[in-house]
This record gives C-alpha cells, structure tokens and sequence, in this order.
C-alpha cells in the first residue's frame, strides 16, 4: 500500500439537497472536506447524514446541487464509475466469496493486475492476513468489520466512506477500532468520511466534525471548538452536556469582560466568549428570551473554604451526588429551581453529600453565550 | 431444503421490499410467465366457462346457449358427491393436522441432532411416484395382512363399523382406507408449514408460561397455538383445496360408495363426454373451494398468502 | 408416568414417521416378491426377478423415458420463466404487481380436475391433438407458480446493501447481477428446479386429461397397471426414486457438512 501519494483533493457539497415523496432528507448542505483529512458527520437519527454519505458514494441521486471531487464534478457519475469507496454499516460482505476474494472484488472490477498481493496487503494492514481462505460468516462481527474496511481501502479511493460502522461493536472493541481507524486513516493519508450518531466516538476520531439535524448543518468545526464554543444549544447539548442558564440581559463595564444577568445575578463573561457580532451596552440592556449562559459540567467548582475566590459564584443545595469510579456527578438545586449538573474527579478532595449547601464556581472564560432565534 | 419448506409455505414476508420502479424490467421479465399463464390458464377457466353455458352432444358439436340451468342440473344430480368431497377434504385436513402438528413438534424441538435427516425423511417419499405410494396402501389394509388382522383382534373394526367409517370388518374399499390415504398423501403439506413456524418459536416462552401458573395443556392451547396459526393455516388450505379435487385415493382405496366430485367430473369428460356438465361441475368444485378458503382465511385473520 | 407424559410428542411423532414411511418400505419390500397372479398384493416368496429385468414389464420403460424426458424439459422452461418471473415480482414496484402475485397463486390452488379439464376444452378448441406437446404445456403451467414462490422466497431475503456494496466496487450493474446477486439466489433457483421436475415427474391427473390414447407417461402406466395387472418392476421403479431421492439429498448434506467441518479444523490451526 503506497503512503507516499499526492493528497486527494478536497470534496464539495454545493446546496446538495434530498427530497423524498413526503418529506426533505437533505436540506441544501454547502460543505468542503479538506483531502486527507478525518472527517466526522454527526448527528442524531433522522438527520440526513446517511443520505448524505450515500449521495456522495454514488448510491443515492441528489435531487438538486453538486458533488465535486478535487476539479471533478461528480454529481451525475453512477457508483461504479466513482474513485469512492464505502464501509457498510452491516458491512455487506459476500456470503459467497471467501474474505480475500471479498476485499479482492474491487481490484478485480477494475481488472488490477495484481490484485491477490495487494489484498493480502490490506488484510495485513487490518490484522487479518490468516483469515484470508475463511468465508465471512465464520469471523465475528468486529473481524467482519476490519475485513469490510479492508476491501474499501485496498482501492485507494480518494475519499472513504464509514457509515456507522462501529454501531454493532462492544464498548471495548468499540474503543479498540476507533484508535485502530485512526491510525490507519493516518498511514494511508485518504480522506475519511465517518457518519455516527455518538459524540464521543466522532470527537476521539475526527479532525473536523459537522453537526447535522433534520437536513442541515448546525456547525462544523474541530471537535474543541465545537465543544467549548457551540453555535447553538443543539450542539451545546448533543456534544456532551450543558448547564444553559436563561438570561435577562447584559451590561458593560468596560474591559476584557462583561456581565450577564440571570435571575438578578451578574456573572462575570469573557468577551471573547460572547457570539460573534453580538452588542452589549453599557446599561442593563434586556435581551431575548432565547439567549443562554452555557457551563459545562466538569468546568463548574464546588468552592471549599481554602480555595481562591471566584468571580462568578452561585449557591445551591445538593439534591444528588453520584459516585461514578472517575468523578462524582453532583445535582445542585438552585434558588429558582433549576438543577445544575456539576462533575467533580475524584482526586482525593472531600465529596459533597445529598443536603449539603455548597457554592458553585468558575472561570469566566469557561463559559460561552448561545444565542438563537430558536 | 428450506427453499422447498418455503415453497410449500408460500413466500415468507420479505427482508426487503421492493423498491425500485425499473419502468420496463419488470414488465419484460414478466411477460413469459405471464402469458403463458394468461393463454394456458386464464383463457381455458374462461373457456370452461362458456363451455359450460353450451348445450349440444359430442357428435352434433355445443352451441353457446347460455344455459344456466346445467349449474342446478348439475348440483341436483351430484350434490353428494360435492359433499362427500368435501367432507373427505375435511376429515383428511384434521387428520393431518392432528398427526402433522406433533411431528413438527418433535422435528423442530424434540429432535436434536436428527432434525435435518428427519425433514429429509418426511419429504422423500414426496419423490416417489404417489400412485404407486398410494397402491402401497392396498397391501397394508389388506384383508389378510397383519394390520387389518390387528384391528380386528382388538375389536377396531367393531368400532370403525359402528362410526360409519367402514361397511364391514375389512379395512380395504372403505371410508377409512380412502381417509387414511388422504392424510397420507397430504402429510408432508402440513408438516412443512407447521415445522417452519413452530421452528420459531422461542421455548422460553414456554417457561414463561409455566411461570405464570399455566400446566401443559394451557401453556399449548394459550401460548403455542395461537402464534403456530400461520402454520396451521398455510398447512390446512395446501391441503384441504388439492384434497378436495383427489380422487385417485378415492379410486384405488374405496368403493361405489366413495366416489368423489373429481371422478365425476374426469369420468364426465373423458368417458360420457357430457361437456357442458363437466365443465359446471368444474366450476362449482372451484367456486366452492374459493368459498370456503376465503371465509376460512378471512377467520383466521391472516393477511398475506402470497 | 410422568415419562410418558414428558416424551408423549416424541412417542407421537415418530408413530407418525412410521405411518409416512411404511407405504415406501412395503413398496422396497415387494419389489422382492414373486406374486402369483397379475397383481402383487401378497406376499409370496422372495425373488431378484423384477431387479434383474427391470424393462421386462412391456412398456414401463418407455413410459419412464417419456415422463424423464417431459419433467427435464417442463422443469427448465419453467424455472427459467418462473425465475425471470420472480425477479420482477420480488423487487421491482409496478401497478398491477398484486394481481400478478394472485395470478401467479391461482394455479397451485386449483384443483388438478379442473386445471386438466379446463386445458383440455382449450386444446380441443384450439384443434391441436393431444399428445406430448399438450403434456409439455399442461406440465410447464402447473410448475411455473410453484418455482415463481420459492425463487421469490429467496430474491425476496436477499440482503440489498450487498448489491450497493458491488457498485461501489465497481461492478456495473450487470456485473453486480452475475457475481453477486445470481449466486446467492442460485439456491433457490435450483430448489425451485427440482421442486418443479418432481410434479412433472409425479403427475397423474392434468396429464391423464391431455394425453390422448397413445402417449404414456409414467404415472398414467402405473394407474394403467393398477386396473390390468401390476407387474413388480413398478415396486422397483418406486424403490429406485425414493432410495435415489434420499442419497442426493443425503449426499448434499454431507458435502455440506464436510466443508464445514474441514474450514473449522483450518480454523483451529
């Protein structure tokens, strides 16, 4: 398998968009996947992002907009006829054919000289270089998926196509093949495509993930900053969880920071932390309904007597305190009824119990604004 | 083997269903089939039809007449041969089913690493030619052979007499003979569908059952019979309706008594060659039968039999 | 007690094994009989007369030829029109596809009476003689609904990602048929097949309609024999299916099982 190749060009979604007898797949998606890169499509069900993935393999007909590959417009050119290749989520191996003539079968398709050498290659890449004479029922569901990824490999293809291809895997093989992809994603240098429904999954293995819900795109981005900066409280709350405390309006003092109010309280605001293009005034300005100050679970401090003073602080009782082996996930009521969610490591300082009143802290610059006319 | 089972089920609900339109594919494999089934069936129902509205006689040829009355005509001379058809279609179709549904039983949860010999077992004599299965039949019940020597020992025959079921102590050109052929030949087509539905079935169900306070009767007639019913109603129509039209058991099993609605009709078109009245009784022999498998499929509430 | 009520369904069902093959064992049994008169009811004395001279019934022979020769024929225009059939009706959306479906149900629903009859009055119509041709034509109409349901079964359970997959790696849809879909339906093509040649080969009532004086097929000589005289070569007829029968079937599994025993050892190793 060749690692020294030119890196593929990037692929272009332009206003590519699905619509189904009763109702619209793909809303008119604009998209560019950088050559070479591991590139995640996450979203929850119903999203889109398996059309998506099928539009792009050839397999589906986009029923307006444009795929383009490198230079190339691809959009018209059937399956068959297209340098992409994919990993089926119930790998779709032949019953019939043995595992080497199943990762074989592209090669030979496209009447490659010396396709048994290179298929070998690829099974050696995927650790299954012994199970090459066997038929695909007698491997199990994780070799059956290494065997899948190998014949979409073997064919170079410019882009690779995963969709949802971990689903049917324990937690540990899960785990296991996830850093295994990775690596091979790195090695061969092809870009990858990988559709899934998991957060974790898409974050551990992707360097840029785009967010998908009901046929469009809420962001796209690296998985940091979709994580510390949603755009909006989809995201905030489908990439890990979010405390969203409503807010009544902002004032500025002037300077690196800001205040934003939630129940009569000021809380301190990194400015950079604000949504691009938003305004604060001087004065107590009120603000729409839909805006909301988000803290991330484990960025949220329970203050203790010798800790340094923290800008923001909330009060709050524990109505909840569980001990999960890593950390302790806390609930605190809040005065107006809201139940934050606060993660703690268990790093030897004293736990919280049920009943306890506690304070709540955190850095300004831990937090971020969402702002949506939802 | 499963592809036979499959067959004798009828095509089981799908994985996939179809989606494509393909515009003129399926029309162009299609039409092969169905025109020979259009020519060669279609036109020859309609054409039995009309030939049986013809008056006329073999040497003078039919003229359409539209004569209605040869379908009372028809009923009035042979109604009891119609009944006796079907309740021979009937009693054989029990038979079957209370014989076939213990052997798929056995087959499917009680047979262990035999299962598949067995299945073979009960399809192979399928490939033997039924007529000469069928005359196999005449040896057994013989007169002189060991098991109508048995019957009458034990007094069967007293009782089998006393049913109705046979004329006198022998076996052989009664009833009995023709029903038990029937159920003999007609076993495998209710084993098949039982065997794959009850295959299916998930025997911790059955301890769940016990668990809720069930004893063996309960747990079958409440649990195992109702899901084994697409089985059961599978197994009874490919009996009931080729029962219905035999005669060849009636023929080589039976007497002047037995004579069924298809040995009226073969006789009425190769021998008396009385066309229109053949044709009629065709007719109501398939009317009858579309009758009752309608109303039977209708009450057992199955939808799908394609 | 409890015994007998614990195998009851084991008791049951082999007593009804028993009553499915007894008929085939007392055929085997008196395909070794030497009766006395024409018929051959009962038992006389043991004899390899009928084995050595299996054509010596006159006629018998030209009747399994016939019968062979129709069932071969029969079975494969019909699995070839019943396959194309099955394709359409299986995986393709079309108006009409429900009333094809039912079309395709009625025959093996009719009564062989009335399907014989009805196709008699047709060829009488039409003035074509009965003979072989009118057999071919009666066989080929009842065996296509049968091989349409079982290959549909199959196309029906064919996984359809697997298809996409041979696009994606560049098969053509042509391509995509022949190496991936045809070999997986094969199976139940061949069921389909043998389903069909089997009621060819067995069919007495449609055929005993549209034969005509001269033509005789197996079957129709056996009923012929049952009225005149039956000669015991017909026991070794019945005894040769149903053994030939079990050593295909058999022979099948066992090819079936050795591969799967001999990949497990290369597992193992």
């Amino acid at each position: 398998m060749a690692t020294t190749r030119a890196t593929p060009g990037d692929l272009k979604l332009v206003q590519l968009t699905r619509h189904f007898e009763d109702f619209v797949a793909v809303a008119g998606i604009d998209l560019v996947v950088p050559g070479g890169s591991f590139f995640a499509l996450l979203g929850p069900s119903g999203c889109g992002k398996t059309t998506t993935l099928r539009m792009v393999a050839g397999l589906e007909e986009p029923t307006s907009g444009q795929i383009l590959l490198g230079a190339d417009d691809i959009t018209g050119t059937r399956a068959y006829q297209r340098k992409v290749n994919t990993v089926f989520q119930s790998y779709a191996l032949f019953p019939h054919l043995s595992v080497l003539d199943n990762v074989g079968f592209g090669l030979r398709q496209r009447k490659v000289g010396d396709w048994q050498r290179r298929a070998m290659e690829a099974l050696e890449l995927v650790k299954l270089a012994d199970r090459a004479k066997q038929r695909p029922r007698q491997l199990s569901g994780g070799m059956q998926q290494r065997v899948a990824l190998a014949r979409a490999i073997v064919n170079e293809p410019d882009v690779l196509l995963l969709d949802e291809p971990l689903g049917a895997l324990d937690l540990k093989l899960r785990r296991e093949m996830q850093i295994e992809l990775k690596r091979i994603q790195q090695e061969v240098g092809i870009t990858f495509i990988h559709v899934t429904h998991d957060q974790e999954e898409a974050m551990t293995m992707a360097d840029t993930v785009a967010v998908m819900r009901a046929g469009r795109l809420e962001q796209v981005g690296a998985p940091a900053d979709l994580y510390d900066h949603p755009a909006t409280t989809f995201v905030a709350n489908f990439l890990g969880q979010s405390n969203l405390l409503p807010l009544e309006g902002f004032s500025d003092p002037g300077g690196e920071f800001v205040t934003a109010h939630a129940h009569g309280i000021g809380l301190v605001v990194e400015r950079a932390q604000l949504p691009a293009g938003m305004v604060v005034r001087a004065q107590v300005a009120a603000v729409d309904s839909a805006v909301h100050l988000g803290i991330r679970p484990e960025k949220l401090r329970i203050l203790g007597p010798n800790d340094p003073p923290s800008a923001n602080r909330l009060g709050g009782l524990v109505t909840d305190a569980s001990f999960n082996g890593v950390a302790t996930t806390y609930l605190v009521s809040m005065p107006w009824g809201q139940e934050l969610t606060v993660t703690r490591p268990n790093d030897g300082s004293p736990r919280a119990q049920r009943g306890d009143e506690v304070t709540l802290g955190w850095d300004p610059n831990q937090a971020f604004v969402l702002a949506e006319a939802d | 083997m499963a592809a036979l089972t499959q067959a004798a089920v009828g095509a089981e609900a799908p994985v996939s269903r179809p989606r494509r339109r393909g515009g003129l594919v399926p029309l162009v494999l299609l039409a092969p089939a169905l025109l020979w089934l259009v020519v060669f069936f279609v036109v020859p129902t309609i054409s039995l039809a009309s030939q049986s509205l013809q008056t006329g006689d073999i040497d003078n040829g039919f003229m359409l007449t539209w004569n209605f009355a040869v379908y009372a005509e028809a009923m009035a001379r042979y109604w009891p041969q119609f009944l006796r058809s079907m309740v021979y279609a009937a009693s054989a179709t029990l038979g079957t089913l209370l014989l076939g549904y213990p052997l798929a039983w056995f087959i499917a949860h009680r047979s262990g690493r035999w299962k598949n010999v067995l299945l073979v077992l009960v399809v192979a004599p399928f490939f033997t030619n039924f007529l000469i299965r069928t005359l196999a039949w005449q040896i057994i019940l013989t007169d002189n052979g060991p098991v109508t020597g048995f019957f009458r020992a034990t007094g069967l025959t007293t009782v089998l007499q006393a049913m109705g079921l046979t004329d006198n102590d022998s076996l052989l050109g009664s009833q009995f003979a023709v029903i038990c052929g029937l159920v003999y030949n007609f076993l495998p087509f209710m084993v098949l569908p039982l065997y794959t539905i009850l295959e299916r079935l998930d025997v911790r169900l059955l301890d769940a059952a016990g668990d809720l306070y069930a004893n063996g009767w309960q747990t079958f007639w409440r649990v195992i019979w109702p899901l084994s019913l697409p089985g059961v109603v599978s197994g009874t129509l490919l009996t009931f309706i080729p029962a219905a039209g035999d005669y060849i058991n009636s023929r080589l099993l039976g007497n002047t008594q037995t004579v069924m609605i298809g040995q009226v009709i073969d006789a009425q078109f190769l021998r008396v060659l009385d066309y229109p009245i053949a044709a009629a009784l065709s007719f109501i022999l398939m009317a009858a039968i579309i009758v009752l498998v309608a109303g039977y499929v209708r009450a057992a509430g199955t939808e799908e039999l394609v | 007690m409890a015994w007998l009520r614990r195998n009851l369904v084991v008791i049951v069902g082999l007593l009804v094994m028993a009553y499915i093959l007894m008929p085939n064992l007392v055929v085997t049994m008196f395909s070794f009989n030497k009766p006395n008169g024409r018929y051959n009811y009962e038992w006389t004395q043991f004899s390899l007369d009928a084995w050595l001279n299996p054509c010596a019934s006159a006629g018998l022979c030209e009747s399994l030829g016939l019968s062979l020769w129709v069932a071969v024929v029969s079975a494969l225009v019909s699995t070839v029109m019943g396959t194309m059939a099955a394709f359409a009706l299986g995986r393709y959306r079309f108006r009409g596809r429900a009333a094809t479906n039912l079309l395709v149900f009625f025959p093996m629903a009719t009564p062989e009476v009335v399907m014989g009859s009805s196709l008699l009055t047709l060829f009488i119509a039409m003035g074509i003689p009965s003979g072989q041709v009118t057999i071919l034509i009666a066989h080929i109409l009842f065996t296509v609904s049968f091989v349409v349901t079982t290959v549909k079964a199959r196309v029906a359970s064919l996984d359809p990602a697997l298809e996409q997959a041979a696009a994606d790696l560049y098969a053509t849809p042509s391509q995509a048929f022949w190496k991936v879909t045809f070999p997986l339906v094969a199976p139940g093509i061949a069921a389909g097949a043998l389903l069909a040649f089997a009621l060819s080969f067995d069919d007495y009532i449609v055929t005993n309609f549209n034969a005509g004086a001269t033509t005789v097929t197996f079957p129709m000589f056996v009923w012929g024999a049952a009225q005149r005289g039956t000669p015991v070569q017909i026991n070794v007829v019945g005894t040769v299916m149903f053994f030939g029968a079990l050593a295909i079937v058999g022979f099948g599994q066992l090819i079936g099982a050795r591969l799967r025993i001999g990949s497990r050892r290369k597992e193992a190793l």
